[in-house]
């Protein structure tokens, strides 16, 4: 079962322990479970590690593939999608997951987001979303709530925020999930899903940053931030049997949007064999 | 039917060192064909007669509407400089364009303009044929206009063989039009040929 | 000649590009419309989905230069093609090939700059950018084709440089070159040297991705082989991990530089008109370089003893061999499209003897023949 927790020996198997600890996040980050998800929803899937490619940007979460023991790809900030999909469309057959942030995807890299959910490209991407900039120490991104403080916002953030959900399922993609890391048993069964789906997924994972985030707003440290999240979280069923009124200042979670729309990979190689069929015309 | 005055033939040009050049520009308004003209034309000269021929071209927004231009250097030898000199051969089709490029000419180059749409000539040294007329009358489609003075040029030079141009031509032309182009470039060379007489 | 050359074909310079890249092995193109480059684009597009190779146009040039990266590491020989401001958005992601060690090529057929400048006219304003574009210290490997034969030949050559070297490679052409046709024979298929990728061949626990060899160039495995190595832009070990030590950063540093510094006589290519005797030099690539030739033809009618050298690899710039040839120069021309840039370069390793004098052209058109003809009449008195 994906749920089972893994002996340490078989989370050894995919980590890259003598050259790339100790990890650089903050006792308590959410990263590290993201990360535990993720290696969980792999082992279940039984995926050969030398097909898993593994690909971020920059930020606290996009440190993440350093410590993983599969092909990893660390790249510019913003820009991990586009190396992606480089990556899969030249090898369609290796399975390219991307690991990004709330700042990484939806600000600097938001073109590639879009244009990735839209060519649907078989891509699974866990989008680690803390509401701030953590590795450059704590200023607003475009999840930021209003109001809330952050260095750059230091009279409280004014600007409207981006829900990822809605910009993946408006851009097209075909797998949209939104997990916590509190729920980390619905989060694996998001990343096997997303990873299952051929198309593009989207796992939106709401994530704390107590040193900054929590620390500027008073939300408190790592287990209070965790617990919060946990009560504003609501998932897609329950959501159903709610008013209005209860869902203030809730978020939905699980599987929130899934179609069969055809691939972008796919696409192209359908087109390459019209083609030929048509002698190169 | 082909108005003009006979220019002197040159085939030695003044003293300029690009002798062993020569050079065409195809000038008109955009939407003229001139540009494929030009690319067939040095497609004719290079893989039909097997001279070094270098073709370019004025690109880009102030290409349309206002004068358009394909240009030709045409040698035995290695051409260095891409763009043209000093042309040999000018091809007007209008009177802005024979405006513009004229002073580009060698002092006894050859200028060839239709005579419908180049009224004021800046010298006597030059052919003038009704291009777009004898599209529009003798072959049933103004398109042709530029096939018929390929053909003309042809003719009056002999910078390439007719063999090679009528190739030329066939293999761009569109199904369907083979048997008007290949008329377009006879009439093209036959108005020419009376007017060398 | 003058005889029927069924072999030859008229091609476009743009053309040219897109089929050495084709006789080179390319697998992969990542590309954005940009004008003057368009055409090969769009060639790309017409034949990769022929030949089993990938096309994909990008959402921008940013996201262009990513996805190349990506195939590459992927195992594909994997290009781009661009002009200004493309080149300007690549840079970030092209200084990440150099760190990462990548190969690939980017064609940038430059136009009249900066910012949107002149789309459809010609330029040299690249050429310090084709050196020193992205930020930090590396070294670039720079190509420059003057010819629709050249952009093919020199395309291959890019390619085979971005191999041999695990670099990425700079190929750079001009509006007037990108779109000039000229005739050219498609040499046959192993007529020149199609270089492959060099693999490792030790066992996957042995394998380092960066490993300082005394080649200094390392072997690379491609994502999918076995090997699931670490690549990143961060300053890193041989291993491909971050790193803060200062040996290794020296090492890692040295490295870039040294791997193609050491090898710089093998890469250097350079072309002469009239030299042998010449007192005078005019010194200009590309497009330019033609118009060069040109002058110097008029100068020699008239008994100058003027000569041309062209650069065919514009960096690492061509030192030692532009010093032995300057050694009886006493006057260098050098001819740009630009307001000065490589006549820095010249005045660097002119030997004390020779007089270095700029010959600028920078509103949108090529240099003519009889521009650097008056400026030789003028130095010769």
């Amino acid at each position: 079962m994906a749920t089972d927790t893994l002996q340490s020996e078989r989370i050894h198997h995919y980590l890259r322990p003598k050259k790339s600890f100790p990890n650089v996040w903050c006792a308590g980050c959410g990263n590290g479970i993201v990360m535990g998800a993720l290696i969980r929803a792999i082992d279940h899937l039984g995926l050969d590690k030398d097909n898993v490619v593994v690909v971020s940007g920059i930020g606290c979460s996009s440190r993440m593939p350093v410590y993983l023991d599969f092909n990893t790809l660390h790249t510019t900030h913003g820009r991990a999608l586009a190396f992606a999909t480089g990556v899969k469309l030249a090898k369609p057959n290796l399975k390219v997951i991307v690991i990004t942030g709330d700042g990484d995807a939806l600000a600097i890299g938001g073109n590639h987001f879009i244009h990735a959910c839209r060519r649907n490209i078989d891509i699974t991407t866990i989008l680690i979303d803390n509401k701030i900039y953590g590795m450059t120490g704590g200023q607003f991104a475009p999840t930021t709530p209003g109001g809330k403080i952050a260095t750059t916002a230091p009279y409280g953030n004014y600007e409207k925020q981006f829900d990822p959900v809605q910009l993946a399922i408006g851009s097209g993609a075909s797998y949209v999930a939104r997990g916590t890391v509190y729920h980390v048993a619905p989060l694996e069964r998001m990343i096997i899903g997303g990873i299952q789906k051929k198309g593009f997924a989207l796992i939106d994972t709401i994530s704390n940053c107590h040193t900054y985030y929590g620390r500027f707003n008073k939300e408190g440290d790592a287990v209070a931030m965790i617990n919060d999240i946990k009560k504003q979280a609501v998932s897609v069923k329950m959501a159903a049997t709610m008013s209005e009124d209860k869902l203030q200042g809730k978020f939905l979670t699980g599987v929130i949007h899934e179609t069969d729309a055809t691939e972008f990979c796919d696409e192209y190689q359908a087109m390459c064999e019209r083609v030929l069929a048509k002698g190169g015309k | 039917m082909a108005a003009s005055s006979k220019p002197k033939q040159n085939k030695k040009n003044n003293k300029k060192s690009q002798d062993d050049r020569y050079e065409i520009r195809l000038s008109g308004s955009g939407g003229q064909g001139l540009i494929l003209a030009g690319v067939i034309l040095a497609e004719a000269i290079g893989v039909g007669d097997g001279k070094n021929v270098v073709q370019t071209q004025s690109y880009g927004p102030e290409a349309r509407g206002g004068a358009s231009r394909a240009d030709l250097v045409i040698s035995d030898g290695e051409i260095y400089y891409p763009k043209s000199m000093k042309l040999d051969l000018l091809l007007a089709l209008t009177q802005e364009a024979c405006d513009t490029y004229y002073p580009d000419m060698k002092e006894r180059g050859l200028l060839v303009v239709d005579s419908n749409m180049v009224t004021q000539i800046p010298t006597k040294n030059y052919y003038g044929f009704p291009f777009s007329r004898l599209a529009r009358e003798e072959i049933g489609h103004v398109m042709v206009a530029n096939v018929i003075a390929m053909g003309a040029i042809a003719e009056l030079t002999g910078i390439v063989s007719m063999a090679s141009i009528k190739e030329a031509v066939l293999s761009r032309a569109p199904k369907g039009t083979e048997e008007k182009n290949s008329r377009a470039l006879e009439l093209g060379a036959k108005v020419a040929r009376a007017a060398k007489k | 000649m003058n005889s029927k050359n069924s072999k030859a074909r008229l091609l476009q310079g743009n053309e040219a590009c897109m089929l050495g890249a084709l006789y080179a092995g390319v697998e992969f193109f990542g590309g954005y419309p940009i004008t003057p480059s368009t055409e090969i684009a769009e060639g790309m597009a017409r034949e990769m989905p022929k030949r089993g190779g990938k096309f994909i146009q990008m959402e921008d040039e940013i996201a262009s230069m990513a996805a190349i990266i990506g195939a590459s590491n992927a195992g594909c020989k994997s290009m781009t093609a661009t002009s200004g401001p493309g080149f300007s958005l690549m840079q970030e992601n092209l200084g990440y090939a150099y760190m990462t060690e990548t190969p690939c090529v980017v064609i940038n057929v430059q136009r009249g700059g900066p910012s949107t400048g002149l789309p459809t006219k010609i330029g040299q304003g690249d050429t310090m950018q084709a050196r020193w574009g992205t930020h930090g210290d590396y070294t670039s490997i720079t190509v420059a084709p003057s010819s629709v034969e050249g952009c093919f030949y020199e395309t291959v050559r890019a390619f085979n440089l971005a191999e041999r070297f695990r670099t990425p490679i700079i190929v750079l052409l001009d509006e007037v070159l990108g779109h000039m046709r000229e005739m050219m024979v498609i040499p046959e298929e192993g007529e020149i040297e199609v270089m492959k990728r060099h693999r490792p061949d030790v066992p996957s626990e042995w394998y380092r991705h960066f490993e300082i060899t005394p080649s200094l160039v390392s072997p690379m495995a491609s994502f999918g082989q076995g090997y699931r190595y670490n690549v990143s832009g961060l300053t890193h070990d041989q291993d491909g991990f971050p790193t803060a030590k200062p040996k290794e950063i020296l090492d890692k540093l040295n490295k870039l530089r040294n791997k193609i510094v050491r090898y710089s006589d093998e890469i250097v290519k350079l072309r002469t008109e009239k030299m042998e005797d010449a007192h005078i030099a005019v010194f200009s690539y590309g497009t330019v370089a033609r118009t060069a030739f040109q002058a110097v033809k008029m100068a020699r009618e008239r008994r100058i003893k003027v000569g041309a050298i062209q650069p065919l690899t514009i960096w690492p710039f061509p030192d030692e061999q532009l010093r032995d040839m300057l050694k009886n120069v006493r006057k260098v021309i050098v001819a740009e499209l630009n307001m000065g840039q490589l006549v820095h370069e010249i005045r660097r390793i002119a030997p004390r003897h020779t007089e270095v004098i700029p010959l600028q052209r920078y509103d949108g058109n090529v240099m003519t023949p009889s521009e650097i003809f008056d400026k030789i009449r003028e130095v010769v008195k």
